[in-house]
């Protein structure tokens, strides 16, 4: 008989075994399906392409780097609002509206070339973002209205609005009619740290504001805050910590770092607003941070992972004309041995023989 | 208006509401046992692939349906066995489960892009449905639209007209003391996540067997989400999935007549109404019975339940 | 000449006859790869550029290595795509107006390697762009379903307010009136190339609106098996969709690419390439009809028929005046034919007599 017994304290061990034997797991069940269903394929050659070619190449890697940054600035916001047990699935859509306000900021000033542009399109998609998902924080507070249907909800609507602005008042007027803004001009685009390469300073701040998040969760007192109020929500209110504030901080963090994340991808990679700009990032966002177990640094690292998983997960579609959807199913199983063997830290699995 | 207009409009609202009431009724349930199952999209399109492969290999459609429901179970059982016997945390689990299921089902439905099927048709009731008005109007459904109903009449009598029912509920409102009581929390959960994928994967073959008879990948476009969302909207009642589903699959459907109609409003904005009616009218519901304390909400939900004996 | 010389220059020359040979054998297979917006499957506008790329890979045989990559999002993600394309490509055919900006990002980068936007409008030295006159098609369904209407309403089930689009909308209207003046079009937009259930939610509700004839701009066969389960008339988009619509699909548009790709590739190979601005259409082979359906009568098949041989021959365009704007402003005098630019690549604008709101 097998039996979980908990621990009396997380064993460190597996804090740093578990991670990688979810890997050799994934990389192992990947091994057989491959194997089992893709006859004419090396599949040694597909994980060196899937894990491998992206680190080794230059291109791919900064690659990796760009993709990696918006889900850290995301994960990191969520990683804090989930500590607290506010659950705003609906990243994505304060991702979108950052990304328009801030691009609209840019774009009314197209012809002008200075400075304070660029900074204050940032502050426009963070404020964008807040906005967005203060909406749900008040509908919480106010009317106990669930976050998760009130985020979820407007996700759509955002991506419908984006819509709607690209057909009108944001749309290039000598585009051809398309849904698609101007290009963005040099003082609206973000710094390239990379030379040659897409990567923005976009990874710089991402990295920075995790290790404020770390600090100021270690030190200060609303670190202290939201975890109790996650773990423990009467104790929370016993204590005075205000559930309503807690709200509040988590969702205009949250959405106020995914509306950086949205100017960040408009002024960057992308260079002007399309219907293009939801990218899931929203929502795989929220697997990173949970890959990350939710800590601020964590999330730095988990981001790196699942970009990879992307990075390499295109080459080898491209390499081995196999379809987008294994690297789906990669990522879905990776995520799930993660969770399963994350188990190994809490609890220690005893055999022992039942009594006859 | 004109009757047959009507009763287009009421059959195509039907058409998109019922695959959402199938995933909401059964998520329905695991909430109420106090677990939040964030996979319903990657059930629904495994249910969609499944319902299709069968039908077109066997022509049988209650093979298909059949099928449909073994194959969301299956996949339910995933996160069945990941949440209740490895304790993994529910949201990130639910999430891996969409991500597996629609990587699954786009890769195991690859061969079958070029094929077609044959829908599952309207059945009228005989008799009934040669009432003039009413019988083309509420008796002449596809069968699987009556199972809908049905089975959000059979998920309210089992939650608060059976014995078991009323345990399921206690387990979501407080696991630690039902389990001090003696119930098997982990099997009532089981169970109910199980039911959950049944009822998720009817509601996707719904979509590929009834909506349209081909086969794409991603053709739940998002509508596991949207059922979630219904969950909440119905403050886990279950007759008012059926009024949120209606409503929402209504307000689809009239917009797209709306533009026939020439109704002189942007496409895009019309489209939000279904989404933003779902929260101003949760709201306002709230807003009435902000006097009563009408905790709905299945305390424990998404909380991980460990017994320590 | 003695008999050891004789012997080498023999030798020689047998050798340099075997090189010459064996180069040609051995040259270089030209590399192309082609970029799709969706999965080939979906038995339409993806479809139809994949069938192309074969086409190449049959004609050319081994001198060609074809690479093709499905269901690349018109996103920031796509430069990668076409990037990691161009590193081992010579040629890359972008098949989606959303890849434009990042084609040309590429191309800057690998100014040997050339690029091919469909429906595009940036030209660089190694950036083409090729479209195609998809309206001629819509001209003479128009005609079909003018005739071939009994409640004189066409359903229109368009995706985006793009240029492209309107034109379609705006040609078949016309063609439509040309033989029918009672006949009325009713469009519906579903803001998506390719959703199955929403397009036949689309069908369902022009039908129940009065359609009796299905016209679409998306991507999937959905709304020919809604037209096939109502026992009404529909028209195949980008390929023959009569799998889907037996008794439905009266004919349908075919977009053929092949010889357009086979050109373009051996281009290449030959060293020939040079950017171009293509728009072709039924004249050069690059719009294609879906065979009419057999309950079609006589004379409309023959009508029919007849459009197709003057677009073929060029005799005849689409859009000749007399036509006005939507808002009654003249566009087109009599006889006139509008010019491509800016008329025809950015209409933005619905012709006289049609009754829904333009878009926006």
């Amino acid at each position: 008989m097998i039996k979980l017994v908990p621990r009396v304290e997380n064993s460190t061990l597996m804090i740093l075994l578990s991670p990688l034997l979810a890997m050799t797991l994934t990389a192992l069940s990947a091994y057989l399906i491959f194997v089992y269903i893709l006859v004419d394929i090396d599949v040694s050659s597909v994980f060196y392409t899937l894990f491998v070619e992206p680190l080794r190449d230059s291109y791919y890697f900064s690659e990796l780097l760009v993709k990696a940054a918006p889900l850290m600035i995301i994960g990191l916001g969520l990683s804090i609002g989930f500590r607290a047990g506010i659950w705003n699935i609906g990243a994505e859509g304060q991702f979108v509206i950052g990304g328009i306000a801030g691009s609209a900021v840019g774009l009314y000033f197209y012809n002008v070339e200075a400075f304070w542009i660029l900074p204050l399109m940032t502050i426009a998609g963070i404020l964008g973002g807040m906005f967005y998902a203060g909406i749900a924080a008040f509908l919480r507070v106010k009317y106990q209205v669930n976050e998760i249907l009130v985020t979820l909800m407007l996700t759509y609507v955002a991506v419908l609005f984006l819509s709607a602005m690209l057909q009108g008042p944001l749309r290039n007027p000598s585009g051809f009619n398309f849904p698609e803004s101007r290009l963005f001009h040099d003082s609206a685009l973000l710094p390239i740290i990379w030379e040659g390469t897409r990567l923005h300073i976009g990874l710089i701040v991402a990295i920075i504001l995790s290790l404020i998040a770390w600090f100021g969760i270690k030190k200060h007192m609303f670190g202290m805050q939201i975890k109790i109020s996650g773990s423990a929500p009467r104790a929370a209110k016993f204590a005075g910590f205000d559930d309503n504030k807690t709200v509040w901080y988590s969702l205009l963090i949250s959405g106020g770092l995914a509306g950086l994340a949205g100017i960040f991808e408009a002024a960057g990679p992308a260079g002007q607003l399309t219907p293009g700009l939801p990218q899931f990032y929203g929502f795989t966002a929220i697997i990173v941070a949970f890959l990350a177990r939710l800590h601020p640094v964590g999330v730095l690292f988990s981001a790196l992972l699942i970009a990879l998983s992307y990075v390499g997960g295109e080459n080898v579609q491209i390499e081995y004309n196999l379809p987008s959807s294994i690297t789906q199913i990669f990522q879905g199983m990776l995520l799930f041995y993660f969770l399963a063997c994350d188990i190994l830290i809490k609890y220690k699995v005893v055999l022992f023989k039942t009594k006859n | 208006m004109n009757e047959s207009l009507f009763i287009s409009i009421i059959i195509g609202i039907s058409i998109a509401s019922v695959p959402l009431i199938f995933a909401a009724i059964g998520e329905l349930l695991v909430e109420r046992s106090g677990v939040l199952n964030l996979g319903v999209e990657g059930m629904m399109i495994v249910g969609a692939l499944l319902g299709f492969v069968v039908m077109s290999h066997t022509g049988n459609p209650y093979l298909a349906v059949l099928s449909a429901m073994l194959g969301g179970m299956a996949i339910a059982s995933i996160f069945a066995f990941l949440t209740q016997f490895l304790l993994t945390n529910q949201v990130a689990t639910g999430l891996a489960l969409t991500l597996f299921g629609l990587g699954f089902a786009a890769f195991a439905g690859r061969g079958y892009t070029e094929e077609t099927i044959q829908l599952i048709t309207a059945v009228p009731i005989p008799y009934l449905s040669d009432i003039p008005y009413l019988g083309p109007l509420l008796f002449s459904f596809n069968p699987l639209v009556y199972l809908a109903f049905f089975m959000v009449y059979l998920v309210w009598w089992f939650l608060f007209k059976t014995k078991q029912g009323l345990i399921l509920r206690a387990i979501g409102d407080n696991h630690d003391a039902a389990h001090a009581i003696g119930h098997n929390v982990v099997r009532y959960r089981v169970m109910a996540i199980l039911f959950g994928g049944a009822m998720a994967g009817i509601g996707g073959a719904f979509l590929s067997l009834v909506q349209v008879p081909i086969w794409g990948e991603g053709m739940t476009a998002g509508r596991g989400w949207i059922a979630l969302g219904l969950v909440v909207f119905a403050s886990w009642q279950p007759f008012r999935i059926i009024f949120g589903a209606i409503l929402f699959g209504g307000i689809t459907i009239l917009q797209i007549h709306a533009q026939g109609l020439n109704i002189n409003v942007s496409a895009q904005y019309l489209s939000m109404l279904p989404y933003l009616a779902t929260i101003i009218i949760l709201v306002s519901l709230r807003m009435r019975l902000k006097n009563k304390t009408n905790r709905t909400v299945p305390n424990c939900l998404g909380r991980i339940f460990h017994s320590t004996t | 000449m003695s008999n050891r010389s004789f012997s080498s220059v023999l030798k020689l020359s047998i050798l340099s006859a075997v090189l010459a040979f064996t180069s040609n054998v051995y040259a270089d297979p030209v590399k192309a790869a082609f970029v799709y917006i969706g999965p080939t499957g979906d038995h339409g506008w993806t479809f139809a550029h994949d069938q192309g790329a074969k086409y190449v890979k049959e004609q050319m045989g081994d001198d060609v290595i074809i690479t093709t990559v499905e269901s690349v999002e018109e996103n920031s993600d796509s430069e990668r795509v076409i990037t990691s394309l161009a590193r081992k490509n010579d040629i890359i055919f972008t098949t989606s107006f959303g890849y434009m900006n990042p084609t040309v990002k590429v191309a800057k980068r690998y100014p040997d390697v050339k690029f091919e936007h469909a429906t595009g409008y940036i030209l660089e030295d190694n950036i083409s762009v090729y479209s195609a006159r998809f309206y001629e098609g819509r001209h003479v369904i128009g005609k079909m379903a003018g005739r071939m209407t009994e409640s004189n309403v066409i359903g229109y089930i368009a995706s985006f307010p793009i240029p492209e689009v309107i034109r379609g909308i705006n040609s078949a209207y016309l063609a439509a009136k040309s033989v029918n003046p009672d006949v009325q079009i009713k469009i519906v937009w579903v803001y998506t190339w390719e959703d199955p259930g929403k397009e036949a939610d689309a069908a369902r509700a022009l039908i129940a609106q009065g359609a009796d004839i299905l016209m679409q701009h998306t991507a999937s066969t959905s709304p020919m098996t809604v037209a096939e389960e109502k026992g009404i008339y529909a028209f195949g988009q980008s390929s023959d969709m009569r799998e889907w619509g037996q008794n439905a699909q009266l004919s349908g548009i075919i977009n053929d690419w092949g010889p357009y790709y086979l050109e373009r590739v051996q281009a290449v190979a030959n060293g020939t390439w040079t950017s171009a601005n293509v728009f072709d259409g039924v004249q050069q082979g690059m719009v294609k009809f879906a065979p009419m359906n057999q309950n079609m009568p006589t004379d409309v098949k023959n009508e029919a028929m007849k459009a197709i041989i003057d677009l073929s021959m060029g005799a005849i365009h689409p859009f000749t005046g007399p036509i006005n704007k939507q808002d009654g402003s003249p566009w087109l005098a009599e006889g006139e034919t509008p010019p491509n630019y800016p008329d025809l690549l950015t209409m933005d604008f619905y012709v006289e007599g049609i009754d829904s709101k333009y878009p926006n």
